[in-house]
C-alpha cells in the first residue's frame, strides 16, 4: 500500500537538500547577526572565498578531493548496512602506507614507485577496514563500535611511528623527511603552467582525478556488478541474503576493506599531493566529515561528489571568511559547518512529511 | 430500539493516487456479529484503521451508538468503547498476563492498588464470557490461542462494547477457533457488538448475523448471512465466478526427490524446534505439512532450504546434501518462502532485481561480472505478463506491489527457474481469491509435470485441497501421516493440538 513516502525524484534529490541547506544558512545567518556582523556580507565573502578566484577554486577542489575519498568510504559500507565511522583512522593508516612505500620504493622507476605508493595507501587503509569487517562478519562486533575504537588505535600507531620510527632525524616535530619528488601527485597549477595557463597556486592535484575515478568504480561495483547486487541485498535484507544463498560475511569483509582503502587514498591528496611528507594529524578530522558527506550525498557517488564540493567550499570559503571578518573566529566557521551537517545530515528527513503532503495533494 | 453500534457514512480515504476507501457506508447493529469480507487490498484494513483512529478519513462521518464522533487516535476509539484485536498481537512477551492488561491503565504511580482492583475486575470479565486465562502466566509461555484471549480481555478491560477482530483465526487450530466463536456468541448475548474481518468465508457463514462485502475500496453488498451462500460471497468479492476448489487428477508419484533423515533443527536461542523428523517427497506428488503456526514449520523450511544448519540429521536433494541456499538451488530447489517480505523479496530493490534473487550467479544473467540489466528487465516483464503481476513495471520497487502481486512475482521467479523440488511456505498468505485459484492451478501443473512439491501452510483448508499426503506437525515432531482421500478435519485438528491418532 502506498504510504505517501514516495516523492518525485527531483524533490527527493534536489528540492529537499536545497531546503535543508537554505535552513542551515538561515540559522547560520542568525549566528552571524548575533556576533554583530552582516550575514549577507558574510555569505558573499564565503562564496567569493570559495569560488571567486583561481587559488580559491583550487583550494576548494583540493578539500573536495579529501571529502570525496572519505565520503565514498562511508557510502560504500552503507550499502552493506554498515556504518563506517573509521574513515579518520583508515585515512591515517593510508598516509602511513603511502609514506612507507614512498620511503622504500620512491627511488625506483616511476612506473613502480607511483603505483607502489598508491597501493601502499590503499593497502594500509584497507587493512584498517578489514579488521572491523572481519570482526563484524565472524564475531558480530558492531562496526560502529570497532571503527570508532580503531580510530584511537590508529592515532596511537601514527604517534608511535612518527615519534620513534620514521621521524626526520635531528628534529622534534613528528614528521618524516620530504618524500621523493617523483612520487608526488602533480599539482594542476604546475601542469597547466606548462601549457601557459595561470590558475593561481593551490595544492589541487591529480588525486582529484583519482577520486572521480573511484566514484565511477564504486558506482559500477555497487549498482552494476553481480557482487554489488549481492552487497545491496545484504545491506537491505539479511533474511533475503540468507534466502538467496549470499554469503553476507564475505561481502561485509570485502566492503569494509574497500571502504578502508578508499579512505586510505585520501593520503594521496594530503601527503603526496600537498604536504609531501607525513605529518602527525594530517587527517584533520576529514574522516569524520566523510560521514556527513555520505549522508548528504545519499550514499551515491554523484551525491558524494556534490556534497564533497559543498563541504570543500565551506572549508575554503570559511577560512577566507574568518580572515576577512576577524570577529567571526575560526570556531564560528566550525559552527556554520556543524549547522550544515545538522540540517542536511542529521535532520535530513525533517521536511519530508510536509513535502510529501504537499506533493500528495498536488 | 438501540441505535446502530457503528455507522459509517461516505468514508473516503486516499493514499496518493490510490483510493483505499471510496464512499464507504456501513451500519453495524448493536448486539450483532457483523462480518466484513473482501480480497486483500479491498480496503478492509484501512476502514478498520480509520474506525480505530490510526488514519483520518478524507471525507465521511463516523457515528458510534448514534452519536457523531471524531476519532483522532486509538485513544479516542478506546474512550468510545471500541476495542481492536489485531492480527499480530500487541503483547509484551516476557510480562505476565496481568501486567500486559495493565499497560497504559496502571492507575497510579505505585502498582499495588491498581493491580488488586484490576485483578478482581478481570476475573469478573473472565467469568462472564468464558475467557479463562491464568493472569500470572507469562505471555511468552502461552499458546497463540490463549494470547489472543489476552488481547480480547485487554479490549474488554478497557471497556470495549464494540470489538473489532482482524483475521482472528489465522493462528488458531480448528478447535481453538470454535472456542473463539463460542466466546463471540457470549458477547452477542450480553448485547455487545462484534466486527469480524476475515477472508475465510466458511467462518463468516458460521458466526456472523450480517455480512458486508468490500471490493476495490467500495462496499458492494450488505447481506443477511442466513440468506446468502459461500458461492455468492466469493463472487461478490472477486467480481466474477470463482472456482473454490481446483479440479485435480490423481498423483503418480515416482522416485524420491527430497529426503529428510532424523532432522533436528535448533532456533537462534539453541532450543530444538524440529525434533527427529524424517520423511520423503517424491517426484509427481504434493506433500502438505499442517500445523498451528510456531510448531517448528519455519525451522523445518529453513533447514530444507539451506538457510539454517541442522544440529542433527540431514536433508538430501536428489541425493545431494543441502549445505547452503545457493548450492541447493543448483541442485534443483525452488523456494517460495513463508514470509516473502522478510526473505523472499528485497522491498527497496526494483522488481527486475528481485526477479533473480537467489539465482544471481547463474551465468545467463551476467556478462563479465556485470548484471545484464536490459536482458533482465525484458525477462522480468515477460514473467510479469505470464503471471499477471500488476502493474507490469519491472523498474518499480518490490515493496510497492500489493501482497498478492508480490507473491506472484516470487512464484514467477521460483517456477520459471524450473525446479525439481519446490518448497512452498504459506503459498497464498495475503493473496486474494482470484490469485489463489491461479496459484493452486500452477502447483498442480507442476506436480503433473513430475516435480516434487512440499507445501507448508497454517491454512488447513489449503493443505487439504492441495496435498496428496498430509503430515501433521506439533511441537517439532511429525504426529502422523494421512492420505488426502482419508483426511478428516477433526482428526487433523486433534493432531495439530498434539494428540496422536491412536490416543484420539
Amino acid at each position: 500500500m502506498a504510504t505517501g513516502r514516495g516523492l518525485p525524484p527531483w524533490v527527493d534529490y534536489g528540492l529537499l537538500p536545497l531546503i535543508n541547506l537554505a535552513l542551515a544558512f538561515l540559522v547560520s545567518g542568525l549566528v552571524v547577526l548575533l556576533v554583530g556582523e552582516n550575514p549577507l556580507e558574510a555569505v558573499r565573502l564565503l562564496i567569493f572565498g570559495a569560488f571567486g578566484f583561481g587559488e580559491a577554486i583550487g583550494y576548494t577542489l583540493f578539500y573536495t578531493t579529501d571529502f570525496i575519498f572519505t565520503g565514498l568510504a562511508v557510502a560504500i559500507a552503507f550499502h552493506a548496512g554498515l556504518f563506517n565511522i573509521g574513515g579518520e583512522g583508515q585515512a591515517a593508516l593510508g598516509g602511513l602506507g603511502a609514506a612507507l612505500a614512498a620511503l622504500t620504493l620512491g627511488h625506483l622507476h616511476p612506473l613502480i614507485a607511483v603505483p607502489g605508493v598508491i597501493a601502499g595507501a590503499a593497502l594500509f587503509g584497507g587493512l584498517w577496514g578489514f579488521i572491523p569487517g572481519w570482526l563484524q562478519a565472524k564475531r558480530g562486533s558492531h562496526t560502529v563500535i570497532t571503527t570508532i575504537m580503531l580510530n584511537f588505535v590508529a592515532a596511537s600507531i601514527m604517534t608511535y611511528m612518527l615519534v620513534n620510527v620514521i621521524i626526520k632525524p635531528g628534529q622534534s616535530a613528528p614528521e618524516t623527511v620530504t618524500l621523493p619528488e617523483q612520487v608526488w601527485m602533480p599539482q594542476f597549477h604546475a601542469l597547466l603552467a606548462r601549457l601557459g595557463l595561470d590558475i593561481g597556486r593551490s595544492p589541487w592535484n591529480v588525486s582529484f582525478l583519482i577520486a572521480l575515478l573511484c566514484c565511477l568504480l564504486v558506482w559500477l561495483y555497487v549498482w552494476k556488478s553481480r557482487p554489488g547486487y549481492e552487497l545491496r541485498v545484504v545491506g537491505r535484507s539479511e533474511g533475503a541474503a540468507l534466502y538467496a544463498g549470499i554469503r553476507s560475511d564475505r561481502h561485509i569483509v570485502v566492503v569494509m576493506t574497500l571502504a578502508g582503502a578508499l579512505a586510505g587514498l585520501m593520503a594521496l591528496n594530503e601527503v603526496l599531493g600537498s604536504q609531501h611528507r607525513l605529518v602527525l594529524g594530517f587527517t584533520s578530522g576529514y574522516g569524520f566529515v566523510g560521514i556527513a558527506v555520505a549522508l548528504m550525498g545519499r550514499n551515491h557517488p554523484l551525491g558524494v561528489v556534490l556534497a564533497a564540493l559543498l563541504f570543500g567550499a565551506l572549508y575554503q570559503g570559511g577560512a577566507e571568511l574568518a580572515f576577512d571578518m576577524p570577529s567571526l573566529s575560526r570556531d564560528m566557521i566550525v559552527v556554520i559547518q556543524g549547522l550544515v551537517i545538522l540540517f542536511a545530515g542529521a535532520l535530513e528527513h525533517m521536511f519530508r512529511p510536509a513535502l510529501a503532503r504537499i506533493f500528495a495533494a498536488a | 430500539m438501540r441505535p446502530p453500534a457503528v455507522e459509517l457514512r461516505g468514508i473516503t480515504k486516499r493514499f496518493g493516487p490510490v483510493v483505499a476507501n471510496d464512499g464507504v457506508d456501513l451500519v453495524v447493529e448493536a448486539g450483532t456479529i457483523h462480518g466484513i469480507v473482501g480480497e486483500n487490498g479491498a480496503g478492509k484494513s484501512t476502514l478498520m484503521n480509520i474506525l480505530y483512529g490510526f488514519y483520518q478519513p478524507d471525507a465521511g462521518r463516523i457515528l458510534v451508538d448514534g452519536r457523531p464522533l471524531r476519532i483522532r487516535s486509538p485513544h479516542d476509539a478506546i474512550a468510545a468503547g471500541i476495542g481492536m484485536v489485531h492480527q499480530h498481537f500487541m503483547l509484551v512477551p516476557p510480562m505476565t498476563v496481568l501486567e500486559n492488561l495493565l499497560l497504559g491503565v496502571e492507575g497510579g504511580f505505585t502498582l499495588a492498588r491498581g493491580t488488586a482492583r484490576a485483578r478482581r475486575e478481570i476475573e469478573r470479565i473472565e467469568r462472564d464470557y468464558g475467557l479463562e486465562v491464568d493472569l500470572d502466566a507469562r505471555v511468552q509461555d502461552l499458546p497463540v490461542g490463549i494470547q489472543q484471549r489476552v488481547e480480547i480481555l485487554k479490549a474488554l478491560f478497557r471497556g470495549a462494547h464494540i470489538l473489532v477482530l482482524d483475521e482472528p483465526t489465522g493462528v488458531l487450530t480448528p478447535q481453538e477457533a470454535d472456542h473463539l466463536f463460542r466466546i463471540l456468541g457470549n458477547f452477542r448475548e450480553q448485547g455487545r457488538t462484534v466486527l469480524f474481518i476475515s477472508h475465510k468465508l466458511g467462518e463468516i457463514m458460521a458466526v456472523t448475523d450480517r455480512v458486508s462485502v468490500m471490493r476495490g475500496g467500495r462496499m458492494v453488498a450488505h447481506l443477511e448471512t442466513a440468506r446468502t451462500t459461500i458461492e455468492e460471497l466469493a463472487e461478490l468479492m472477486v467480481g466474477r465466478k470463482v472456482l473454490l476448489r481446483v479440479e485435480r487428477g490423481a498423483a503418480r508419484p515416482r522416485e524420491p526427490v527430497l529426503e529428510v533423515h532424523h532432522l533436528e533443527v535448533r532456533d537462534d536461542r539453541g532450543i530444538p524446534r524440529v525434533r527427529d523428523v524424517s520423511f520423503a517427497v517424491r517426484a509427481g506428488e504434493i506433500v502438505g505439512i499442517a500445523g498451528v503456526a510456531g510448531n517448528g514449520q519455519s525451522e523445518l523450511i529453513e533447514a530444507i532450504a539451506g538457510m539454517r544448519r541442522p544440529s542433527r540429521g540431514e536433508v538430501r536433494l536428489r541425493g545431494w546434501p543441502v549445505a547452503d541456499a545457493g548450492r541447493a538451488r543448483e541442485h534443483g530447489l525452488g523456494h517460495v518462502p513463508e514470509d516473502r517480505l522478510r526473505s523472499g523479496l528485497v522491498r527497496s530493490l526494483p522488481a527486475w532485481e528481485n526477479a533473480v534473487l537467489g539465482y544471481q550467479r547463474w551465468p545467463q544473467y551476467q556478462l563479465r561480472g556485470f548484471m545484464r540489466r536490459r536482458f533482465l528487465l525484458g525477462l522480468c516483464r515477460e514473467w510479469m505478463q505470464r503471471y499477471d503481476v500488476r502493474p507490469i513495471d519491472p523498474g518499480l520497487e518490490a515493496g510497492r506491489f500489493s501482497g498478492g502481486n508480490q507473491q506472484k512475482l516470487v512464484l514467477a521467479r521460483e517456477l520459471e527457474h524450473d525446479p525439481d523440488f519446490l518448497l512452498v511456505g504459506q503459498p497464498t498468505r495475503g493473496v486474494d481469491i482470484g490469485a489463489i485459484e491461479f496459484i493452486h492451478r500452477r502447483l498442480f501443473t507442476l506436480r503433473d509435470a513430475g516435480k516434487a512439491i512440499l507445501l507448508v501452510s497454517v491454512e488447513l483448508d489449503e493443505v487439504l485441497s492441495l496435498s496428496d499426503r498430509i503430515l501433521v506437525m506439533f511441537d517439532g515432531r511429525i504426529m502422523g501421516e494421512i492420505r488426502a482421500e482419508e483426511a478428516d478435519e477433526r482428526q487433523i485438528g486433534l493432531m495439530m493440538a498434539g494428540i496422536r491418532p491412536e490416543a484420539a
